[in-house]
Parts: structure tokens; C-alpha cells; sequence
């Protein structure tokens, strides 16, 4: 296969760019070329502005319909290209772009513009909008009279600000003179009921304003290969699994369990960075003490997706029964006519909803609350349905054939005189008999990957779980070879029995695959000792690498670590750099804008 | 032989190691730096011993810490240097709470008269090193090829005599410690002269190959030899004038270790090869340790102890080489008599109102047990004692030089603590010694520290039965055959063979003066049992007025009595 010579007269390319690329092209062997094809196709879904047609021709702009997608775990991109796709059959011209790669210059020339957001932590926007999110809401927004836009939200309503990301878009772009022509749709975790019937309106809607042409879409999105496979959520794979250890020696405080499992028959494929989703189930003795706090029988005969199952079934493997949601709690509120219940959903109590959800279950609400006289179908209908749980993949395809392997952190804690455990750690860890089937489904993660360029170097920081992702990377980047130096920061409570995949790494290191470790064990001496402060110690190194054009990834806990690291780098930047601490947070930003610095947090 | 020159071909590894190691330097330094492994690397594990340290891993964990994807659990173990095993009770209380803070809540009595902390992560290394310094405490040559812990009797009826003599085990000790400042420079920080080897660096008496193998000195004072003395490569016999001391018989060549299924290797006991005044012990013990410098197997280390060196050239050959090198011959060997190897409990007055409390520690393990808190026990009597801790060479610890004054205080403490209930116990478990073994040392093949007293009570019952519960019979277990709790100067011997299975040895002398012989081999825990208890019960219905268990097992003809090393397989 051989790549065709580009004619100077009939690209936007100028001709010393034109000259190198024929050269470039006439100097590939078949096999290169063949290779180089496919990585353009495939990472087509996910081009830069740079090859975007609208961005060279502003006219585009106004027969198309641009989707720009803000996604953390690959949710909202997922929905977008099912838009595009959906748009196309529909005879709508409308393009796909991330806004980690969206040029924020051609926002003033956009007319159709649809967003779709999720919200991570406490309201944040994903990492790959931060850049997006800065620059709408800053000085050099633009305004936006020609615009007609619709935002489409994902969220969790288990958390307060359930899609405030999407919210905020939604409403600066109206402040900014754009025209909502479909009022926001905001989606909790169970998203694709919502997803596909906005798909049907923003189709509708905007097919009336677009003139109808039976072209492609300009941009050909082909479906990941994993969804090739053809296993999500609703249809997954089921897995054996092969091997499930606890990584934590004796004596420790923490249970940590290594899972290697069988992709065999599969298909399914992912990358390095990329999650499992795992389809858990609900523990019986804890559904046993839920059905006994409602008095009702465990027999009890509900309806859930038009079939009649033992209430005790259904809430086994069929619903959430732990979250307390705001939804529950008004439902349950109402059915008991509990005003003091009630009163937590009140405007401006947010801040006591959280209180009182926190360290709480639906059992708790039950048991403070009781019910009288509880219908089985109206409990279960105040139910959410259960969801998968996401983890970052610990292995590469490349060094682990047909397998993948998962890093899961036990979580079992006791708060308001109870023993709590996580549904599907406490499932995946120690539930599942070594004979029975996980299921587990793809769940990639394009915000999470490793440089194309061999030769960068790559800073990981990932204490606890957080290193998952890191074993992954550094088993792909010494398969294939790479030369680019590695350096992980790895933290955890105790040297002696909480060093995950201590031997791996020691081997690692020996070798030269990774050429620094540094390592935070909290609790082995008096004072706290984290990755931040290893980070800050190794800071002239550190900086040496981001100038050298190393990329940083930072994975694990979400609440403090990544703030701590955050900052971290920040003050890294700034004192080693010579910068004051705006030059610094301009540094770090530009680092996150051009995905030199990706952070897969949870 | 040249210091500088390097090993001969064909020497063994740890020569090269030492050759090396820039005077017992190494990478020690670096690797203690390494928060990656929670061990050193293998030639500096050589080199630490020098320091008075093993690296060690937890045996019980290592499988499953394979599977873990962890390292094995390494820790180290700190032999401190302790001459005649006297410390202060400051001391004590340091060492206390250097073991609760770092080595797991618990100290070790060893069979050489010192502690040893135990389960010690690297990272902890340096600042424990530091804070002994501070108390006047070293781990200098506590292991290692050089000599070692200098034993000395700590017996408390003649305390003037022993002040005298431990004055010497003292010196002796001083005398040849290594002169390297590679433990100065590792353990305390002090600096190395930049440029790096330090140009005044040198080991007059050892050169920088130091010793072929290890090196053990004892002083005995006869009628008690609880110290061993034949057990050693060099041992002084006190003799006395009346109550003065005149000086010492020299013993040269006694040792314990051998390897199962090689018949080259065997225990020795020493000679007595003359008599010397005290003041010429210094000059006795470089010229012994020298000819052993010089003479000694540096290609096997199975056969580089003294005793082989001895026995390879003869006796004759080695005391002429001795007094070639002293400058004088030996004066003859003047008589004495030990009267047993074993510690007598409880409280003995001493010379000018002091007293003594020797106190029975299984196994020299000290830890807070259950309802034992020996620990606790402890810290508290160091509180208040104004005396000093004298440890025995079997494992138990003399509470001593009591003021008259502090005697009932610390007596009540003993009640309290229920720490004087020697009586209940047998003869036998009061006369028992086991080595630490597994899960912790790396030459363990079976049990032994937590395997003998659940033995013992099978054992004490049969005693009972017999109606010799008051009858001290020395039994000693270790869990391989080098022979940490010296097995084989016991009466009964059970040396680890294989986890779960013994060696039965039988017929070593009561003093400590005659080697022991294998009786059966590979028992198993109710074998042991049964092997011993027919041999126990005919004891006590044959045994002649005084005849202790080893001999009368001689003469009843179950094992045929060890002359000499070189007898001990036949």
C-alpha cells in the first residue's frame, strides 16, 4: 500500500508542508504506509481542530452541525458519536470533536452547536474541558448571537451537584447570547434511555434548520473496535476468572485484590488506560437485612421489566440498594409522609442532605424512618438500577493475551454502628466463587493515554489503586520497546505488606524500564508522608522531565490526592521554574490543554 | 601471608567479598539508602554480620508473599555486643524500648550471653544503631568473621573473683575488636574524608581478609562452665589462688557446627593446652587468633573453623606455633573440676551484701505473654534496680548486685509478676536451651524455639512419671545442625533435620565436657517421646548414686561415648 502524493494546488497545506509530506509519504515501505493509514482512520473520531474542515473554512460552520463532547470516563463521547452517526442517516452534516481538541477561536464562527457534559467529583467538568470550560467563562469569550445550541448533561444524583458542569455550559452560552433551542436534558448514571430520546429531538430539531444533503458525514467515525465486540452494560461478557490474590501482606490494614481475567471468545480488545465496567451483584445477607427493615417477604412478587421476580431476587441483582439518592428520599418521604424526612430536600439544605447521606445506606433511612406499610413494587420502584462499576485496567493486551487484569481496593468500613462494604469490591473480591463468571464489559478511556511518541517520557503518579492504569503502561511501553523513560510515584500506607505489585516493580527497575521510583508509605513513620511531598523532593528532576516534554498522569483517589498532586506540580513548576504562581498555573494548564497531563481520578 | 595480597584462587566467595569490601564497607551505605527493597544486596548481607546484623526474612510468609507480588518480608537481626552479657539498667531500658519501637515487642537472650533484636526493617536500622551508641551499646563484630560476644561466668558467689575476670573478658574483647570506621561511618554518620577511602583504615591484627570463618572466646570459672567454655575456638579456665586469681588454662579448638550427611564436618571440644598469668591473656589470644588468621581454610568454609585447623595439623604443631608467636612456651595446665553447665535460680547472696535473682527464661525469649508479661516485668525491676543484668550463657538473666536495701522491692516485683515459680517447673525444662529457628533465620530446617516447650510438657510428664522432676537433665534443641544452643555438649540433643523431624542425640558429659552421639535420626515430635521415655524410666530405677542422664545412657550402652571430634560420627 502506498500512500498518493498530495497536489500543492488542491490543499490547504502550504507548499514547503506539501513538499515534506510526498517526501515523507514516498519514503514509507508498504507495510508503514498500511500502518500509518490505519492510525489516521483510527484516531479520525478524535482529530484536532487542525484537520477539521471547519476550521479552515468558516462557511462549513454554517451548513453542519458541530458536537462538542466534554467526557471523563467516555460516556458523553460515546453518546456524541452515536449522534453523529444518527445525524448522518438523518441527512445532517455534523461533526464530532472533543474539547480537549476544540480550537476555542472557532466558537465565535459555530451556528449549530450541540455539548454534551458529564460532571465529575464535586461539579468539576472532566479534565478534558478544563481548558474549554476556562475560556467560555473568561475574558475572551466570545458572543454568540448566530449561535442555536442544545447541552445534553451526564451526571450521578447521588451527588449534589448532580450535572452542574452541564448546567453551567448550558447556561453561559445563553449568557453569551446563544440561542437554546432544546431546553437541557440532564441524565443520572443510567443514562441511555435519556441520551437516546435527546438524540431524537436534537435530530428533529435541527434537521428543520440544516439543508438536507445525502452526503457522508465529512468525518467517518468508525466504531472503537471493542464495541466491535460488541459487549457494554446491558449485554456483557462473561468472563472466567483466572487468578484473584489479595496484594496485601499480613498484617496490613487494607485488602487489595490483583484479578486476572479471561478475555478468551471475547474479541473484546482496550488499551492501556482504558476501564472494565463489572456488573456486580448485591450481597444476600445484606438484601436479607434490607427485606427484614421493611417487613416485607422476601417473596414478595414485583415487576421489574415486565417480568414477576421474588422481591428479594430483584433487589439481589436488579437494583442499587445501598446509595441514598434525592430521588429516594423524596419518594420514600412522600409514601411514609415523613415531613422531617422531606425537609432534607428542601432548597438550601444541600449541605444537610450531604451530611446526612454521609456514611449512610438506604438501610439507615429505612431504620430511622420506617416504612408501615410498604408496597414491594413501590420500594423497588423508588430504586435506581444497579449499576456497573468502572476499573482502571492493570495490564496491556500486549504483555497479557486475551486477558485483562484488575487492581480492586476491598472498601469495608464501619460508620453509624454498621459494617458498610463497597457492592462491587466486596462482589469481585470475595463473593464470587472461583468458579462462577465476572461480567465485564469495555469501557475505553480516551482521555487516559499514553504519548504516541515512544521516545516522551511519562511521569505517573498513582498511589493505592491509582497504580492500576501504570502497570498497564509500563507492561505496553516495555513490550513495544519504547525508549522513552518512565518514573512512577507510588504511595500507600505500609512498605511491608501494602507495596502493590512490589516485585514487578523492583524488576522494572532493575532493568531500566523504569528509571525512577519513589515511593510515599504514610504510616511508617510518625509524620503522613504522601506522593506529594516524593513529588516536591524530586522536584528539580521532576521539572527537568516537563520541559523535556515528559507527560504527567495522575490516577487514584479523586478528593484530596488529586488536589494534593495538583498543586504539587504547581508549586513544582513555579519554584523550579522561576515562575510566580500564575506563570505556574498557566504552565500546569498548558500542560492539561495540549494532554501533556491526564488525570484518571475517581 | 601479605595483607594486600587478593585472594588465592580458588578461595571461598566471602573472601572476595571482604577483599572487596573496602574494610567491611561494601555498598552497606547505599543499600540502606534503597526504599525500593526492604533487603541489601547479597554481598553486603556478607558484611552487615561484621556490623552485627543478619538480614533475615519471615519464612512463615515467604510463599505467599511470592504469590503477592511482594518481596519477602526481610528484616534484620542486631546482636549487640556485650561482654560477659552485663548491662545497666539504663542500658535494659533503652534496649526495651528500642525492641517495643522497632523489633516487634520482644528481646532475645542468647546462648553467648547478649541480646538480639529481632524483626528490625532496614529503614529503622540507623536510628536504632544510633540511639544504642547513645547507650553505650555496639553491634561491632557481634557476627562476622572475626572474634565474637566474649563469654564470661557471671557467677555471683564469688563476685570479687568475677569482677576480676569479666575486667579481662572486657579487655580481650576491646583488644580485638576490628579498628575499621566503616561502623562509625555507616551507623553514626560520621564522614568519610572526601576522596574516599579513608587512608588510615587498616586492621593490624585482622588485615583486610580479617578471619576465615568465625571466632569464639569464653572464660570459665570453674566449678560452674554454664559459659561452655569447651564450646569455643579459645577458652580461659580461671584458677585461682586461694581467693586471688593467678591466671588461666587455654583451651584452643572447640566448636560446634557440622552439616547433616557430611562426615568431614563435626563438633569439637576443646583442648586445654596450658596455663598462662592473666596478665599475658591479651598475648595468648593474638597469638591463637593470629596462627588461625594465617592458617586457617580460607577456600572452605565448612572446614575454616580453628578446630579443623587443629585437628588437620596436629595439636603439637599448633602450640608450638602459639608460643612461637608469644615468645615463650606455655606454663603446664593447673588442675580444676566443673561440677555442671547449668544456672542455679533463684536468689544467692554475693560478697558485700549484694544479692542476685536468677531468673529461668524460656528459650531467653522475652515478651509479653498473655498472663506473662515478662516484658513489662522486666521494664519495671529496671526501674528500680540499682544492681546490674548479668545474662548467662543459658538464655536466663541474673538480676544482679542487689543492695540490700532494693532486695525486698524487687522481690515483690517478682511476686507480683509471679516471676519465682522456678519450682514448678522440671529439672529438665530449667535445664533446656533452644535456638531461635524459624520463622526468622535463614539455616533453619525445623522448628525449634516454638516447638520445644509444647515438647517439653509431653517430656516433663514422662520425668514426672519417673519421679525426676527434680533431676536437671541438659536437653537443647536447634533447628539445623550449626549448633547456635550447642546441641551437642547436651544431655539430650534434638538437632532439626527437616521440618517436623529430629536427630536424637545422646550422652553429652553434664559439665559441658564431652561431645554427645547420634542415637536416632528423623523423629518425629510422639517418636521423640517414645525414643526417650523407656531410656528415662530405667534411668531412674538403674542410675548409680549421682550419675547424671548423659552418662548413665554411656554406660547403659544406648550410645558409645564421644572421645574426641573426630569420634563423633563413629
Amino acid at each position: 500500500m502506498r500512500i498518493p502524493q498530495i497536489d500543492p494546488s488542491q490543499t490547504p497545506l502550504s507548499g514547503p508542508q506539501t513538499a515534506q509530506f510526498n517526501a515523507f509519504a514516498s519514503s514509507l515501505a508498504p507495510d508503514q504506509s498500511a500502518w500509518l493509514l490505519g492510525y489516521l482512520t483510527a484516531s479520525k473520531h478524535f482529530h484536532r481542530d487542525d484537520d477539521h474542515p471547519s476550521a479552515v473554512a468558516g462557511s462549513a460552520s454554517d451548513q453542519q452541525l458541530t458536537v462538542l463532547f466534554a467526557s471523563q470516563t467516555g460516556n458523553a463521547a460515546k453518546v456524541a458519536k452515536l449522534l453523529v452517526a444518527a445525524s448522518a442517516s438523518a441527512g445532517i452534516q455534523a461533526v464530532a470533536v472533543s474539547t480537549a481538541d476544540y480550537k476555542s477561536a472557532n466558537l465565535r464562527n459555530e451556528r449549530q452547536l450541540v455539548l454534551i457534559s458529564s460532571t465529575q467529583g464535586e461539579g468539576d467538568p472532566p479534565d478534558s474541558a478544563v481548558e474549554f470550560r476556562r475560556f467560555l467563562f473568561g475574558k475572551r469569550a466570545p458572543r454568540l448571537e448566530g449561535l442555536r445550541f442544545a447541552v445534553l448533561a451526564l451526571g450521578d444524583y447521588s451527588y449534589a451537584n448532580f450535572c452542574k458542569a452541564g448546567a453551567e455550559f448550558d447556561q453561559r452560552l445563553e449568557e453569551l447570547g446563544g440561542k437554546r433551542i432544546l431546553a437541557r436534558v440532564d441524565c443520572d448514571v443510567e443514562f441511555q434511555a435519556a441520551a437516546d430520546a435527546w438524540q431524537g429531538q436534537v435530530i428533529e430539531t435541527f434537521k428543520g434548520l440544516l439543508p438536507s444533503n445525502n452526503r457522508a458525514p465529512l468525518v467517518a467515525h468508525p466504531v472503537p473496535t471493542t464495541e466491535e465486540a460488541g459487549y457494554d452494560k446491558a449485554r456483557p461478557f462473561e468472563a472466567a476468572v483466572l487468578e484473584r490474590i489479595n496484594l496485601n501482606g499480613r498484617g496490613s490494614e487494607k485488602k487489595t485484590y490483583h484479578l486476572e481475567i479471561s478475555l478468551t471468545g471475547s474479541g473484546i480488545t482496550y488499551q492501556p488506560g482504558d476501564a472494565l465496567g463489572v456488573v456486580p451483584r448485591n450481597s444476600p445477607a445484606y438484601v436479607r437485612d434490607l427485606v427484614a427493615m421493611t417487613r416485607l417477604a422476601p417473596d414478595a412478587s414485583v415487576s421489574v421489566d415486565g417480568k414477576e421476580r421474588p422481591l428479594a431476587d430483584a433487589l439481589g441483582d436488579t437494583f442499587e440498594i445501598t446509595t441514598i439518592t434525592r430521588p429516594f428520599v423524596k419518594a420514600y418521604a412522600s409514601q411514609i409522609g415523613s415531613t422531617e424526612l422531606g425537609a432534607l430536600l428542601d432548597k438550601g439544605q444541600e449541605e444537610s442532605f450531604q451530611k446526612y447521606v454521609h456514611g449512610r445506606e438506604i438501610i439507615d433511612v429505612l431504620q430511622a424512618f420506617p416504612s408501615g406499610d410498604l408496597p414491594a413494587q413501590t420500594f423497588v420502584g423508588m430504586l435506581r438500577r444497579l449499576q456497573p462499576r468502572l476499573y482502571s485496567i492493570a495490564s496491556s493486551l500486549l504483555a497479557h493475551e486475551e486477558e485483562v487484569h484488575l487492581l480492586v481496593g476491598l472498601t469495608r468500613y464501619e460508620s453509624h454502628g454498621r459494617m458498610r462494604e463497597g457492592v462491587c469490591s466486596s462482589f469481585v473480591c470475595e463473593r464470587l466463587r472461583d468458579d462462577e463468571p465476572l461480567r465485564v464489559f469495555p469501557s475505553p478511556n480516551p482521555s487516559f493515554r499514553l504519548p504516541a511518541n515512544p521516545d516522551a517520557r511519562v511521569i505517573m503518579i498513582g498511589p493505592g489503586t491509582g497504580v492500576a492504569p501504570f502497570r498497564a503502561f509500563v507492561e505496553e511501553r516495555e513490550t513495544l520497546g519504547c525508549r522513552g523513560r518512565n518514573w512512577l510515584f507510588f504511595g500507600d500506607q505500609h512498605f511491608a505488606t501494602d507495596f502493590l505489585y512490589q516485585v514487578e516493580w523492583q524488576r522494572w527497575h532493575k532493568s531500566g524500564v523504569l528509571s525512577h521510583l519513589d515511593l510515599a508509605f504514610s504510616r511508617d513513620q510518625a509524620e503522613k508522608i504522601y506522593v506529594q511531598h516524593r513529588m516536591l523532593e524530586r522536584g528539580r528532576d521532576l521539572y527537568a522531565w516537563l520541559q523535556d516534554g515528559a507527560h504527567v498522569y495522575v490516577c487514584g483517589d479523586a478528593g484530596r490526592m488529586a488536589a494534593d498532586v495538583h498543586e504539587a506540580l504547581i508549586a513544582i513548576v513555579s519554584k523550579e521554574g522561576g515562575k510566580n504562581r500564575e506563570a505556574a498555573v498557566e504552565y500546569v494548564e498548558n500542560l492539561q490543554a495540549s494532554k501533556r497531563y491526564q488525570r484518571d481520578v475517581y | 601471608m601479605s595483607d594486600e595480597a587478593t585472594p588465592a584462587q580458588g578461595s571461598s566467595e566471602n573472601e572476595f567479598i571482604k577483599d572487596a569490601s573496602n574494610y567491611l564497607r561494601g555498598t552497606i551505605a547505599k543499600g540502606l539508602r534503597d526504599p525500593i527493597t526492604g533487603g541489601i544486596a547479597p554481598s553486603d548481607q556478607q558484611l552487615l554480620k561484621f556490623h552485627g546484623m543478619y538480614q533475615q526474612d519471615d519464612r512463615d510468609v515467604r510463599l505467599e508473599r511470592q504469590r503477592q507480588k511482594l518481596e519477602p518480608l526481610h528484616s534484620f537481626l542486631i546482636r549487640i555486643r556485650m561482654p560477659g552479657g552485663v548491662c545497666t539498667p539504663a542500658q535494659y531500658l533503652e534496649l526495651d524500648r528500642l525492641a517495643c519501637a522497632h523489633a516487634g515487642s520482644t528481646l532475645r537472650l542468647t546462648t553467648r550471653q547478649t541480646f538480639q533484636l529481632h524483626t528490625v526493617p532496614k529503614r529503622d536500622l540507623r536510628q536504632l544503631i544510633q540511639a544504642m551508641h547513645k547507650a553505650e551499646l555496639d553491634t561491632i563484630a557481634a557476627c562476622g568473621d572475626v572474634n565474637r560476644n566474649v563469654m564470661c561466668n557471671p557467677n555471683p558467689l564469688l563476685s570479687a573473683l568475677h569482677a576480676e575476670v569479666y575486667a579481662w573478658s572486657k579487655r580481650l574483647s576491646e583488644h580485638l575488636l576490628p579498628r575499621t570506621h566503616a561502623y562509625h561511618e555507616i551507623w553514626l554518620g560520621d564522614d568519610l574524608v572526601a576522596g574516599g577511602e579513608p587512608a588510615d583504615d587498616h586492621e593490624p591484627l585482622y588485615g583486610k581478609h580479617y578471619l576465615p570463618r568465625k571466632f569464639k572466646i569464653a572464660v570459665a570459672v570453674p566449678p560452674s562452665n554454664d559459659v561452655d567454655v569447651f564450646a569455643n575456638d579459645l577458652g580461659f579456665i580461671a584458677i585461682t589462688d586461694g581467693d586471688k586469681l593467678a591466671g588461666f588454662n587455654v583451651t584452643v579448638g572447640g566448636g560446634m557446627s557440622l552439616s547433616h550427611g557430611e562426615r568431614a564436618t563435626y563438633p569439637r571440644i576443646g583442648d586445654v593446652i596450658g596455663f598462662v598469668p592473666a596478665a599475658d591473656i591479651l598475648a595468648v589470644a593474638e597469638a591463637v587468633l593470629t596462627t588461625q588468621r594465617d592458617f586457617g581454610d580460607r577456600t572452605n568454609r565448612k572446614h575454616a573453623r580453628l578446630k579443623y585447623t587443629i585437628d588437620d595439623r596436629g595439636l603439637d604443631w599448633f602450640k608450638a606455633e602459639v608460643e612461637r608467636r608469644l615468645g615463650h612456651p606455655l606454663a603446664p595446665a593447673r588442675a580444676f573440676a566443673f561440677d555442671g553447665n547449668g544456672d542455679r535460680y533463684g536468689w544467692v547472696k554475693g560478697v558485700g551484701d549484694t544479692w542476685h535473682f536468677t531468673l529461668f527464661v524460656m528459650n531467653g525469649r522475652i515478651r509479653d505473654d498473655g498472663d506473662r508479661p515478662l516484658l513489662t516485668a522486666l521494664r519495671e525491676i529496671a526501674k528500680v534496680h540499682d544492681g546490674d543484668f548479668r545474662m548467662t550463657g543459658n538464655q536466663n538473666l541474673m538480676i544482679a548486685n542487689v543492695s540490700k536495701a532494693n532486695k525486698r522491692r524487687i522481690d515483690s516485683l517478682l511476686d507480683h509478676y509471679r516471676l519465682k515459680d522456678g519450682v514448678e517447673k522440671t529439672g529438665l525444662r530449667l535445664a533446656s536451651m533452644a535456638c531461635v529457628a524459624l520463622p526468622s533465620c535463614g539455616q533453619a530446617m525445623a522448628e525449634s524455639e516454638r516447638y520445644l516447650p509444647s515438647l517439653l510438657d509431653k517430656l516433663d510428664a514422662v520425668v514426672r512419671a519417673a519421679g525426676l522432676e527434680k533431676e536437671p537433665i541438659v536437653i537443647r534443641m536447634t533447628g539445623c545442625p550449626n549448633g547456635c544452643a550447642r546441641p551437642y555438649l547436651a544431655e539430650i540433643a534434638l538437632v532439626g533435620k527437616n521440618l517436623g523431624k529430629y536427630n536424637l542425640y545422646l550422652g553429652g558429659g553434664f559439665a559441658g565436657d564431652r561431645l554427645n552421639k547420634l542415637y536416632r535420626e528423623g523423629l518425629a515430635d510422639e517418636e521423640i517421646v517414645s525414643a526417650l521415655e523407656p531410656i528415662i524410666h530405667r534411668y531412674a530405677r538403674e542410675r548409680n548414686p549421682g550419675e547424671h542422664f548423659g552418662d548413665f545412657t554411656i554406660r547403659a550402652g544406648y550410645v558409645k561415648a564421644t572421645r574426641q571430634g573426630r569420634d563423633f560420627h563413629d
